[in-house]
């Protein structure tokens, strides 16, 4: 009952006036970025944090989610109409949703995702309201060991479950670590890693000038790369008649959206996982369920509605760490965090008992935004496709131009643009090399509390690193983390000792 | 890609090394009183970043990454011509930031790269390349008080700003 309580007070801030206008502003604006081919929820976030320092703490926050929810809908405009991902999110809907357009059934297939995603969403919210409370009251007990615990099983997803090269994911932790140590040391207030004694670095490097420089000036420079030539933009037709009848047909998918949204919210809880394997996963479960395995990839609805149900799910399920622990889900909850502590708010349980409004504010204006992404998506359906014909060559420059006064804006330093540029190249040349950019996003945002809850955690027990292991709660999580950490290990010897099994059952 | 990956991985393992030396200006052992040393975590980190180097120069060598068998280029030669055009138009805005200021810059940076990249009409790029400062302007300088900087457009501006606030 007190959380009914609670999410009513939420309700009374997300729809003030200014609250509700921004929660409709940023599902158009996520929309309009999700459309655009490869630009996803982390770029618009990424790149638009700086524009939010106009409103309070509460309604910024209450923006940037309602783009990331917005653009999680936008994504699967861009992979049905064009047959190019809107983001890496919506991979998944391209198998089914592009077969459907080319059979002159783009309408339906953009019904199908805008109602998958909306159900996706409100499910993964119910579950999110219900599970979150509980949580953070455990989490309240939580001392530094059991935090740096949690940040090591963080970084453990992306060895363990992540599938990217083991070395490179490694080296992307350590180096986004090392990142966020330069400037003034925490403990002792002395000067650290200044390279060549220059002024700028004693400020640290901020994590907005690493995620806008990969996010916006790479992922750019990725897009103008391997977008070359034309596409084909798919006809929809659309009408009101049209869209009641795709609505009628989607009954038939209950199971499916309903199996896609509680496989996104879980998966999505996960650091290293998140919207994009979420997604191909359901994809997955829904073809292995359905009784025409057959028709997937040839434009069945339920290969449209199963990835775009647990990509919003996902994003959702991506947000509960970020409050209840301090820990993202995602790379865009990693910079929502950051944005998070320039506001002022310290992330994690303390969250609950001491920014109420916050909480349950943001949580609330998930509902809202869930419900203005869905009219907003089917209402201006062809608005979209028109988007999608823009040149990238006007994008661009506007998304180069928002970066570099973006990364100004927050310490109004040129160091940090030069920085932000330098990021941006090397970013993309290293992504190009399968270097993951996600986990380095993350360690830098959480680096400063992962050094000051490992430093204090060894000053308690007099430099053991066994503090980890003796308490009951950190102790788990540490075992856990150990353990995904090693399944590279582990899964190397597994594949040796059946190759061996194999080879002694051949002589 | 065969040597951009073998390339990287050693640029990688020096700036480690050097990450390691530079950590070690602090203490990296255990201090009595306040725990690990200031410079231990990046220290350790840094260690951590040369091995991961390494390990990715052996299995470059044991060819066990798809990089390292491809014969491809790291990029194609035509994307290599407009993806080195794109980031030197870049440096070269975000360098002249220092001289002619944000507003000097911007519209500069529009015409490259919309008449000259993407070739669009006059209109439509002198357009875009002229409101876009005007509303980063009343975005950032009126609404947010965030100064940008002019270098020396300064004076333009002092006009401007008798009238706005």
């Amino acid at each position: 009952m007190e959380i009914i309580q609670h999410l009513l007070d939420g309700f009374l801030v997300a729809l003030q006036p200014m609250n509700l206008f921004l929660v409709i502003a940023g599902c158009a604006v996520g929309l309009f970025i999700g459309a655009m081919p490869g630009l996803g929820s982390v770029n618009g976030v990424a790149i638009l944090l700086p524009v939010t320092f106009i409103v309070p703490p509460t309604s910024a926050i209450i923006f940037l989610a309602a783009i990331y929810y917005g653009a999680m809908y936008g994504g699967a405009i861009s992979s049905i109409m064009l047959g190019i991902p809107g983001a890496s999110t919506a991979v998944a809907t391209t198998f089914d949703g592009r077969p459907l357009a080319l059979k002159g059934m783009a309408d339906k297939a953009l019904v199908a995702a805008a109602v998958a995603s909306f159900a996706g969403g409100t499910i993964s919210i119910i579950l999110f309201t219900a599970f979150a409370p509980p949580l953070a009251k455990v989490a309240l007990a939580f001392g530094s060991p059991e935090e740096f615990a949690l940040m090591m099983l963080a970084f453990g997803t992306f060895v363990g479950l992540g599938g990217d090269d083991i070395p490179k994911t490694l080296f992307s932790i350590c180096i986004g670590l090392v990142m966020s140590a330069v400037g003034l040391d925490i403990i002792s207030g002395r000067p650290r890693l200044i390279f060549g004694d220059i002024p700028g670095f004693f400020h640290g490097i901020n994590f907005l000038v690493l995620a806008i420089g990969i996010y916006g000036i790479g992922e750019i420079l990725w897009t103008i790369e391997s977008s070359r030539g034309g596409v084909q933009v798919s006809q929809a037709v659309v009408s009101v008649k049209r869209i009641l009848a795709a609505l009628r047909e989607l009954v038939k998918s209950t199971k499916t959206i309903l199996m896609g949204s509680f496989v996104g919210f879980f998966v999505g809880l996960l650091p290293a996982a998140g919207a994009t394997p979420a997604s191909i996963m359901s994809y997955g479960f829904a073809k292995t369920m359905s009784s025409k395995p057959g028709s997937f990839g040839k434009g069945n609805i339920d290969g449209v509605t199963a990835p775009e149900s647990a990509n919003n799910a996902a994003s959702t399920g991506s947000m509960l760490p970020m409050l209840t622990l301090g820990i993202p889900g995602s790379p865009t909850t990693a910079i929502l965090l950051g944005g998070m502590v320039i506001w002022g708010l310290e992330p994690g349980p303390r969250l609950f008992v001491d920014q109420t409004e916050f909480v349950w504010g943001l949580i609330a204006s998930l509902y809202v935004a869930n419900f203005f992404a869905i009219v907003l998506n089917i209402a201006f359906i062809p608005l979209f496709v028109w988007v999608l014909k823009l040149p990238f060559t006007i994008l661009a420059p506007i998304i180069f131009v928002l970066c570099v006064v973006g990364g100004y804006a927050p310490t109004q330093d040129m160091h940090d643009v030069w920085l932000m540029l330098l990021f941006g190249v090397v970013g993309y040349f290293m992504r190009k090399l399968d270097y993951p950019m996600a986990p380095m996003v993350l360690a830098i945002v959480l680096g400063p509390l992962a050094e000051l809850s490992l430093r204090q955690s060894l000053l308690q027990s007099h430099g053991s690193v066994l503090v980890f292991f003796e308490r009951p709660i950190s102790g788990v999580i540490m075992v856990f983390a150990v353990l995904l950490f090693l399944t590279p290990v582990i899964r190397a010897a597994m594949r040796s000792i059946t190759a061996r099994r194999a080879g002694s059952a051949g002589e | 890609m065969r040597r951009a990956e073998l390339i990287m991985a050693i640029v990688m393992a020096i700036f480690s090394a050097y990450l390691m030396s530079k950590s070690a200006e602090l203490p990296i052992g255990w201090v009595k009183g306040s725990g690990p040393g200031g410079g231990a975590f990046p220290f350790w980190l840094s260690l951590g970043m040369l091995i991961c180097s390494l390990w990715i120069i052996v299995r470059w060598f044991m060819r066990a990454t798809p990089q390292s068998r491809s014969s491809h280029p790291f990029l194609e030669s035509h994307a290599l011509a407009l993806v080195f055009m794109v980031i030197a138009a870049l440096v070269a805005m975000v360098g002249s930031i220092h001289f002619i200021g944000v507003y000097g810059a911007v519209p500069l940076f529009f015409i490259f790269y919309m008449r000259f990249l993407g070739r669009h009409s006059w209109t439509s790029t002198l357009t875009l390349a002229l409101s876009t400062p005007v509303v980063t302007f009343l975005f950032f300088e009126i609404l947010l008080h965030i100064t940008l900087p002019k270098g020396a457009t300064e004076e333009l501006f002092y006009p401007l700003f008798d009238f706005f606030m």
